[in-house]
Parts: C-alpha cells; structure tokens; sequence
C-alpha cells in the first residue's frame, strides 16, 4: 500500500509539470496582457516596457515558465495586475470555492445516491420510472438556467433566500448555489447507483447475506451499498475537481467570490499570473482526488489489494 | 479614465458590485429615518488597478477615488462645469504660468493639513516613470515630464522642474506649451492631493486609502466589498447627506440588478442591456437614464494605405451615411444612447463646445448618397468592410450586427459589412495596438474632463495617447495648438470646433451615439444622480 502510494505520487510529477507547462503556453497564446491595462489607449511606452520587466515579460518565454516553476515550488505565485499577489486571491477565493464543492457533493452523496439505491431497489416500478424522468429533465436543462431560475423564483418572487451570496459566503448562503451546481451531477450519481444497485441486487453474495437471515437494511447498506458504490466514488472524485474549476457560472450568477470569478476575471484581463497559479492548483486538487479514489476502492472493496 | 473603460465599465459588462446591505450583509450602519445616518449600498466592480489616483483609468475605482478625494477643482454634478475647490485661485498672464494658490482650513482624514506640497508631491509621484502610474501622461503638460518620464531609457530626473513650491498654500506650474484649458482639467482625480503616508506606508495606505473627500474608507475587502463612511470634519460645502456607502463587487450586472429587485441593494448603477426593455415598470421613476461624456465612433486604420489614400475619405463618409443611427438607438438601446451630430457630447454644453448638428448631413442616414459617395470613393477597400470589436462585454456585438445591416441595406450588397469579434478586451486592445487591423473598429470615448479638448486632441492630433488609427492632419494639428494658446475660453472653444470640422470633412472617425449613464434605486433613497461621469452623486443622496 505505502509503495502504490509512492509510486502514483511519484507519476504525479511529470503530469503535473505537462499540465502547467500546457496551462503557460495557452494563457500567453491569449496575447499581451500589457495591452488591456491602459484602457481606451495604449499604454506608453515607458511604462509597458517597465511593466513587462516587472511581470518578467521582456524575457522569452521558456525563461518564463522555469523562474515562474521556481517561483511556485517556494510559495511565491506571482502578482496580479491590480497589485495582489496571487497567493492572497486564493487564500479568500479557495475557501469559498471549497465550502461551495462541500456543499454540492453532500448534495451529491446524500440526494443521489439515496434516490439511485431507492430506484435501484425498485426498478420499473412508478417510483423509479419518475425519478429517471426527474434526472433526464435535470441533465439536459443547462445549469445557468436553473440557477437563474432558482435565484428569480426564491430571490425574487417568494423572498427565501437572497439572490447573491455575501462576502463571507456562509455555508447557509451557500445552500442553494450548491443545489445548482451539483444538479447536473447529482442526477448522474443518481443514474449510477441506480444501475449499480440493480446489478449487484442478483450477486451472488447478496443472495448468500439475505440466506444467512440479515436483516434488509444491513444486507442493503454493508453488503449491496458497499460494493455498488465503486463506480460512484470514482464519478464523485473526479466531479471535485469538475466541480471546483467549473463553477464559474454558479459562481457569477450568485456573485460568489471564489475560484470560478477569479479565474473569469483573470482570463478577462488577461492576467497571466492569476490564471495559471489557480489552474496549477486546481490540478493539484484533480491528482489528489484521483488518488484518493483509488485508495478508497481498496476500503469498499476488500477483494482490491495494493502492493 | 479615458476610454475603454468605457465600452467596458460604462456600458456594459463588467463586473459589478453589490452591497447587501438591505437585509444584513452590509457591515453595520443604522438605517436612521432621513436622519442622514442611513447607510447605502451600491454596486461595484473590482478595480482594475492598484486604487492610487494617478493609476486608475476605469469608472469602477473612479466612483471610490471621487468619494475620497477633492483637488483643486471639482466638476458640477449636473453641468460639468470646473469650479475652484481647494483652490482659491490659479492665475496665469500667458497660458502657460500658473500660480495656484490653496485654500486653508482643507485637512486629510487622518488630520494633515493639505497644502501645496501636497499637491506637488503627489503630481511628482504620479508623472515619475519609475512608479509605474497609468496616468502619468496627465502630466505630459508640465515643464519636465520628458526628464521623470523620458520615452525611453531611465529617468534623469525625479521631479517636474515646472513645479515649484513657493509657500505652505501657493505653488506654482510651468507648461511645456500654452494650454489655456489646463486649470480646467485639474478636478480630474489624478490631481489629486495625497497624505505623507502614501509614501512612508504605501502598503497600509493601498489597504485602506486615505483622503480629504466626504467620505472615509472604514474598510476595504478587496475583490468584494468596501465600506465607506461619512467624515464628520469633512470641511467642504459638499459633505455627504448619508451615513455612508457600502461597495459591493458584483460579477454580474445582471445579479447586481436581481438584488435590487429583491430589495438586497439600494443602488445598481449600471443597469444591463438585457433589462432595459423592462426596467420602466420595474422601476417606474427609480430609474435614471442622463447624458454621459461618452461617445462612441468607429475608427480606421490609417496606418493602411487603402484607407488612408485620396478619395477615402468619400467612403468614410459613405459609409458614415449608410448608417440608421436613429433605428439603431431606439431598436437595440431603447433610446438610453442618442445619434451622434458631433464628435463631443451633450453633457460639454453649447458653451463648452458642444455642438449639435456640427456633422451636418454626413451624419444623416441617406442610402442613395450613401452608394454613390463609396462608389465614387473607388468602393470599399478589399470589398468588404470587417468592424473588429471585443465580445466580452455586454452588446458590442448586438449593435456592430445592426451597424453592417444598414450598410449591407444601403448599399444593396450583402457582404459589404460583417463584424469581427475579438474574444476578450485585452485581446482586442492587443490588436490595435499592433496596428494589425485591416478595417474601422470599435471605439468609445469617455472624458476625463469635461472640455472639448478632451474629445478632439487624445483621439486625432498626430500620434496622441488614444489615436489608435493614427490619423494624421497638419491642419488639424495646427487649429489645436491655436485653440490650447487662446487665452479667451470662447475663442478657445470655437477654434476646436473649427479643428473639430477637419475631423467632419476628412471623416477621421464616424461618430455613431452619445452613450447616457443608467442608474435604478430602491426606495429608500432619494436624490440620486448621476454625474457626467456616469458615476452616482453619492454625497447627496439621501436614506430613508
């Protein structure tokens, strides 16, 4: 186990340098960032050139990518334009973004899978039928319109919930954005179990547990549950990731100042430093929830052993 | 906060903030009856830039910087005009030697007293290459700027030797060229005068600015929210009617714009497009919609030989002709811009060199002209006109569509016109910058001051910071550098206006709107404005 570890973390190097290394080049493709600083006018050009020689632009780029990699592995992500270095952005929007994932894979865990082991329990019947009905309409309806729709509905006309989210982003404002960004995610771990269930109810060692006499709901939730919940963990920790990088859309409908705005922002004002020092650690997150995942296959499954 | 800005903060998309203070999240403030205790909110955008004067160039860290800061002169709210502030005087024989005297009683928030040094001070920090100050042209004008902000190369001096300071309230300000308009300019915020802790705490002071303005920053979050107070000791004639006024970024306009429906935001001041069609009957008469110094034209590459050759002009002109700017107003704005006559704008007044109707019919929608004129002008260059603009904000892209639609109608040929989007601001800026368009793009103007100068000089004089197309006219250049040395304001005025009809004739750039400021409020507040800046009169309004 200590050895699989080492080694998938060991594979993370070249993976994690490929990724920023590809991050770097995409974010300079986007063009001068000087560019956009001086509004309506070009920038003088005393003060472009001092400014790129500040953000090291005037240097070439492979020069770039080694003195920013430098730079990252002693903590130093570099400075935004508005002055802000970018270690502090993250420190106030990963938070935010963090108790947003929180909130959106209990959504996950709890909703989905609960609704997946219900219908795979009782498939074909009215129940199951419906909630299928429930997740397709969810999954092809884009999330912008549920959220927009949500935010009018109890925002607007009933008045439950403020429409953006404060500062502090509190895990109680964060309730229904959450509900918003797990929706789509939430009714494929839905459709997962669902199906997991179903084919794992016929197995061989369920019908040896309800031979044994167990009761129903231990035969469901140590035996059946335990072993259909493979596939799902492995959608759940790669969906982390997903979740946290992708929740740009949740994040500026309800104006929530986390990792989705800033990377918005950043990419906007072509903030080279900003974009890649997020993405970087987004990839970070990505590696990580992978190899939890495989670790956790080992615990659900007793049949799965490391060496 | 020249430019782009506008098309970006003013107009449309950016980031916006919100205030939440209606049902709590605002920090603190009570909400006194009219009492002028009660605390507003109101959205914001992160500013782009560090909050110094002299390096904010866009609306959002504007609307801050004019809540903080007085300089020696302040622009009326409502018409624009430059009145004396914390100067009692500035003086000149020649246009070009100014003595400008401060008054006393003006204190910092922190209790320094604002004096002369002041003043210099901070305009030596702004010009100085090595502060690295977006702003610094603003400058340009004073005797010096060459050696604290050379072209190229270090610097070979720290300070501007045309300022000078002769007593605790009296400095002085040698020009580089005569410019009768130059007190005019100076209640631009890069003017502003700045406290000793700028310099000795920099650091503390960009956490939590310091200024002699009405309101004092309480606390700044940055990136989400800032919370501003009302100084009891603020001495000017202009203290704030409120409590205070809470800053709140928003991502989204549209979201800043749900808040205020909800009740969750007092002041939303930048209502987008998309709402326009519904915002009377949301709002009934909390909706303001007044004249901006904003207008927006399409400029050309001149750098391009097919444009920049004889008889172009004939196609510009043409082309300026082939567009229903009317249609286009009332159908895709709701009438929240008006057709552009001129090449300044409304809010400059008669007196200040506005002029309605100085295009005359080259601004007048006429097809057949419209095709005959091109047609005579050798046709478009490449046969096709391609609008470059940036998509990334709100409606660029709705109004370049309509723009080529009219064009396409006038001069019955389906491809004459289609637009070019450019993906982000920056990208776009880019482009320009490399010189690298092929056809007339996108460009909006928002003053800095509220003179014809402002609209004319950055935009057409030969190689001028905002010229993008690089046009060039010797008589142009020549009728500015008359109208800057009129020491006679009129006489000033109508010799840009005479400048302004070189533009008219050669069609530099074709004038497409006047932009107006949208504002919607809630109905606890009254008195709510706008100024020519698009920006919310914060110190009047009033709470409950």
């Amino acid at each position: 186990m200590g050895r699989y570890v080492v080694r998938r973390l060991l594979q993370m190097i070249p993976v994690f340098i490929g990724a920023t290394l590809l991050i770097f080049l995409m974010v300079n493709v986007m063009g001068d960032p000087i560019a956009g600083l001086c509004g309506e006018r070009a920038c003088d050009p005393a003060t472009t050139a001092q400014l790129e020689k500040e953000f090291g632009l005037d240097k070439p780029l492979w020069q770039q990518y080694l003195t920013y990699m430098g730079n990252v592995f002693t903590g130093d992500f570099g400075t935004a334009f508005n002055g802000q270095q970018v270690t502090e952005l993250m420190a106030t929007a990963f938070p935010v973004t963090i108790r947003l994932t929180i909130v959106a894979v209990l959504f996950e865990i709890v909703i989905g899978v609960t609704l997946g082991v219900v219908t795979g329990m009782r498939r074909g019947r009215p129940v199951d039928t419906s909630v299928l009905l429930a997740t397709l309409v969810v999954i092809s309806v884009p999330t912008f319109v549920t959220g927009l729709l949500l935010q009018l509905l109890l925002g607007v006309q009933w008045k439950w919930i403020k429409p953006s989210v404060s500062p502090d982003a509190a895990l109680g404002e964060l309730i229904v954005p959450g509900l918003v960004l797990a929706s789509v995610s939430l009714a494929y771990v839905t459709r997962l179990t669902r199906t997991s269930i179903a084919e794992n109810k016929r197995s061989d060692y369920v019908r040896t547990a309800v031979a044994k006499g167990l009761p129903r709901h231990r035969v469901v939730t140590r035996h059946l549950l335990r072993n259909s919940l493979i596939p799902v963990i492995t959608f759940i920790g790669t969906d982390i990731g997903a979740l946290m990088g992708g929740a740009i859309v949740t994040e500026r409908i309800f104006n929530i100042h986390g990792v989705g705005y800033q990377l918005y922002q950043g990419i906007l004002r072509h903030n080279t430093q900003t974009v890649v020092g997020f993405v970087t650690v987004l990839v970070l997150v990505f590696l990580v929830a992978n190899l939890l995942v495989d670790l956790l296959y080992a615990v659900l499954d007793p049949r799965i052993r490391y060496a | 906060m020249g430019g782009v800005t506008h098309a970006r903060w003013a107009a449309g998309a950016v980031v916006v903030a919100l205030a939440a203070t209606g049902c709590g999240g605002g920090s603190g403030g009570g909400y006194g009856g009219g009492s002028g205790d009660g605390v507003l909110s109101s959205s914001w955008g992160d500013p782009q830039n560090p909050l110094e004067p002299a390096n904010t160039n866009e609306v959002q860290g504007g609307k801050v910087l004019d809540m903080i800061f007085r300089g020696l002169k302040k622009y009326d709210p409502r018409t624009g005009k430059a009145q004396d502030w914390l100067a009692r005087s500035i003086d000149t024989k020649d246009s070009q030697n100014f003595t400008v005297r401060v008054k006393d009683g003006w204190t910092f928030s922190n209790g320094e007293k604002v004096t002369a040094r002041s003043f210099v001070d901070a305009w030596n920090y702004g010009a100085s290459l090595r502060n690295n100050q977006k702003n610094a042209y603003f400058f340009g004008y004073i005797d010096g700027y060459d050696k604290v902000h050379p072209a190229g190369g270090a610097q070979s001096a720290d300070t501007l030797s045309g300022l000078k300071v002769v007593d605790d309230h009296t400095f002085t300000v040698r020009l580089n060229q005569k410019f009768s308009g130059f007190p005019d300019t100076l209640g631009y915020a890069a003017f502003a005068p700045l406290p000793r802790i700028f310099y000795t705490d920099h650091a503390a002071w960009l956490k939590r600015p310091v200024g002699n303005g009405p309101y004092a920053v309480e606390s700044y979050t940055r990136g989400s929210q800032m919370n501003l107070r009302k100084w009891d000791a603020y001495p000017g004639a202009d203290k704030a009617q409120n409590g205070g006024v809470t800053l709140k970024v928003y991502t989204d306009n549209n979201t800043a714009y749900t808040d205020l429906m909800a009740g969750n935001l007092d002041l939303a001041d930048d209502i987008p497009a998309a709402q326009l069609k519904n915002v009377r009957s949301d709002l009934g008469d909390r909706y303001i919609n007044t004249p901006a110094g904003i207008i927006q034209t399409l400029a050309f590459p001149y750098y391009d030989k097919a444009w920049n050759k004889p008889g172009a002009e004939k196609v510009r002109t043409g082309l300026s002709m082939a567009i229903n700017r009317e249609q286009i107003t009332e159908r895709i704005f709701d009438r929240t811009r008006t057709p552009a006559t001129d090449w300044t704008s409304p809010v400059l007044g008669t007196a200040g060199g506005f002029k309605a109707g100085l295009c005359g019919p080259a601004c007048q929608y006429d097809p057949a002209r419209a095709k005959k004129l091109v047609k005579e002008g050798g046709g478009i260059p490449g046969g096709q006109v391609r609008i470059t603009y940036n998509a990334d904000t709100g409606s660029h892209r709705e109004w370049v569509d309509a723009v080529c639609n009219s064009i396409n109608n006038a001069l019955g040929d389906s491809r004459a016109c289609v637009g070019n989007p450019v993906g982000t601001f920056a990208d776009y800026r880019n482009r320009i910058g490399q010189h690298e368009l092929r056809g007339p793009f996108r460009a909006g103007w928002q003053m800095d001051y509220p003179l014809i100068q402002n609209f004319l000089q950055p935009l057409y004089y030969t190689n001028a910071s905002s010229n993008d197309g690089k046009w060039s006219d010797p008589d142009f250049d020549d009728l500015v550098d008359q109208a800057n040395a009129q020491t006679d304001p009129a006489k000033a005025v109508s010799t840009f206006q005479k400048a302004e009809e070189v533009v008219r004739d050669k069609m530099a750039a074709i004038p497409l709107w006047y932009q107006n400021g949208s504002a919607g409020y809630s109905e606890r507040l009254s008195h709510v404005a706008l100024n020519p800046f698009s920006v919310p009169v914060y110190n009047e309004i009033k709470v409950g």
